[in-house]
């Protein structure tokens, strides 16, 4: 049996599908047998950020169809063993995916592999809830700003009361909160919100700081998950959180301004 | 022996208390009929215990169980009474209770109404909540959602997020920082407060009577604070 762990936020852009495929690609590099489930329907974003997308022949949508198998569509990373992709289509509209059939795939997935890894699409609407409605665990990704803390905040009260759990009167969702972008400069300037601010406001435990980094967008500019990129800071965050994922204790790094040298303010440390 | 079992067992439940100088019934029926209609779905067919502590009148009991099944309330029984009350009130089929303590005690002002001040005082009906049901809400409430305790108390034990709504027809409790909007009293009662850990609410409002955000920025924001009805408008002031 599978644990699924959605990857969720309300609110777009984020950094959602960075942190489902640094995330999915963390717990394969653990030896987890991992997929990462693409359900941002209709926008396809995933392959993108894994450089897969020259690879896709089937999707999602297709398996739910029944036109294609699991097995013809999954794609296996060339970097990483143990993970598999399951693409989105980009042809077809968001409405495509139905509770059973999602259901039918995540059943058949649970029997393969240790971890699902569902990036969700942004909003509240039904491919957000589809994405969110079966998991075991969620990521809340969330910025430190007052929107997007806003719309974490909405997001957990779906997550409690719109999820099969909730429905079924299981034990609730286990909810982390995945702080991204954040940029301590910022912070202490005032014009961010502080780590302890946003846990305050949504009082759900911490899995993972990650720092605002030029390597982020490095990394998906060239399609490998940052994850991957293990001498920079977003990267090593990522690491950690996958860490406290799986129950590890690890003290929180990239908190505080770092005083820059002059060799790291030569080659941008 | 018999197949069928029976149980007699003491239990406790919330019952209405009513204090009232005056029990004649034309006096009653005007009182209560004026109570009833700030907040009419809050006692419907509530039961209520007259308490008779400070009466030496002789009330007819039949006649005033007649007149609280009209106004939809049911009469239980009486409590405070002296010997001959007492026999009267079971000749009338009613319970007579030992008096209990009042858990909101002598604190429920009667809301000052619209009395003429020139006349005297006319006697005053003061529904006393015994034991009023509460809602409990164990966890967080998150923004977009909504709570409502109907005829209850209302007490959460975490937060109240931005965007989210807990309202209840008696006093909310939040015991973790209340950033939406918290609506008490609200089928009428401006006796019903509002009490927050930390407040930073969008609204609070009680018996309709509401204050946003910006009338809430003062000494008392993120801070624990109580918010009630007195006199002509809502007053803040500390949880102790
Ligand atoms: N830690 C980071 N530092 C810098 N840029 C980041 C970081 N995380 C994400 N980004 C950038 O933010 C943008 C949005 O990221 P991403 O696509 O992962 O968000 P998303 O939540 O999946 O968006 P959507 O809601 O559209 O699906 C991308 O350009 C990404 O490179
Ligand atoms: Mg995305």
């Amino acid at each position: 049996m599978a644990k699924i762990i959605v990857v969720t936020s309300g609110k777009g852009g984020v950094g959602k599908t960075t942190s489902s495929a640094a995330i999915g690609t963390g717990l394969a590099l653990a030896g987890k047998k991992t997929v990462i489930v693409d359900f941002d329907i209709g926008l396809r974003n995933l392959d993108l950020i894994m450089g897969c997308e020259r690879r896709v022949v089937y999707d999602f949508v297709n398996v739910i169809n029944g036109e294609a198998n699991l097995k013809q569509t999954l794609i296996k990373d060339k970097r990483v063993d143990n993970l598999f992709i399951l693409p989105a289509s980009q042809t077809r509209d968001k409405d495509a995916l139905t509770k059973e059939g999602v259901e039918r795939v995540l059943n058949e997935l649970s029997a393969e592999f240790d971890f699902i890894i569902c990036d969700s699409p942004a909003g509240i609407e039904s491919g957000a809830m589809m994405a969110l409605y079966f998991a075991d665990e969620a990521v809340v990704v969330t910025n430190p700003e007052v929107s997007s803390v806003r719309d974490s905040d909405r997001i957990l009260g779906m997550l409690s009361s719109k999820s099969r759990r909730a429905e079924q009167g299981l034990e609730g969702i286990k909810e982390h909160l995945l702080l991204t972008r954040y940029n301590p400069e910022r912070v202490l300037k005032g014009e961010m919100l502080s780590v302890e601010d946003v846990k305050e406001i949504l009082a759900i435990e911490l899995v993972g700081v990650i720092p605002e980094s030029q390597a982020v967008l490095n990394a998906s500019n060239s399609g490998q998950p940052v994850i991957l990129d293990e001498e920079s800071d977003a990267g090593q965050a990522y690491l950690d959180t996958v860490k406290r994922l799986l129950g590890e204790a690890v003290p929180f790094r990239f908190l505080t301004v770092e005083k820059k040298g002059f060799i790291k303010r030569l080659f941008g440390g | 022996m018999s197949e069928h079992s029976l149980e007699l067992k003491g239990s406790l439940f919330p019952l209405s208390v009513l204090h009232c100088s005056d029990l004649s019934i034309s006096s009653l029926q005007s009182l209560l009929t004026a109570k009833l209609a700030q907040a009419p779905a809050f006692f419907y067919q509530a039961p209520i215990v007259i308490n008779l502590q400070d009466n030496d009148s002789n009330p007819d009991f039949i006649a005033l169980k007649q007149l609280f099944t009209e106004l939809k309330l049911v009469l239980v029984g009486v409590t405070g009474a002296n010997a001959a009350q007492k026999v009267a009130a079971q000749q009338a089929g009613l319970a007579v209770l030992q008096a209990g303590k009042s858990n909101t005690a002598k604190a429920v002002e009667p809301a000052p109404q619209s009395t003429t001040p020139e006349r005297s005082a006319p006697a005053q009906v003061v529904v006393q909540h015994q034991a009023m049901d509460s809602k409990i809400v164990e966890q967080n409430v998150r923004s977009g959602q909504q709570i409502y305790a109907k005829g209850a108390d209302l007490i959460i034990k975490g937060a109240v997020g931005a965007g989210a709504e807990v309202i209840a027809d008696g006093n909310i409790h939040i015991y973790g920082s209340l950033r939406g909007k918290a609506i008490a009293g609200a089928s009428g009662d401006s006796s019903k407060r509002i009490y927050c850990y930390n407040m930073q609410a969008e609204l609070v409002s009680i018996a309709g009577n509401y204050w946003l955000s910006h009338s809430l920025q003062g000494e008392f924001w993120g801070k624990p604070a109580c918010i009630r009805w007195q006199g002509e408008s809502l007053v803040i002031s500390e949880l102790v």
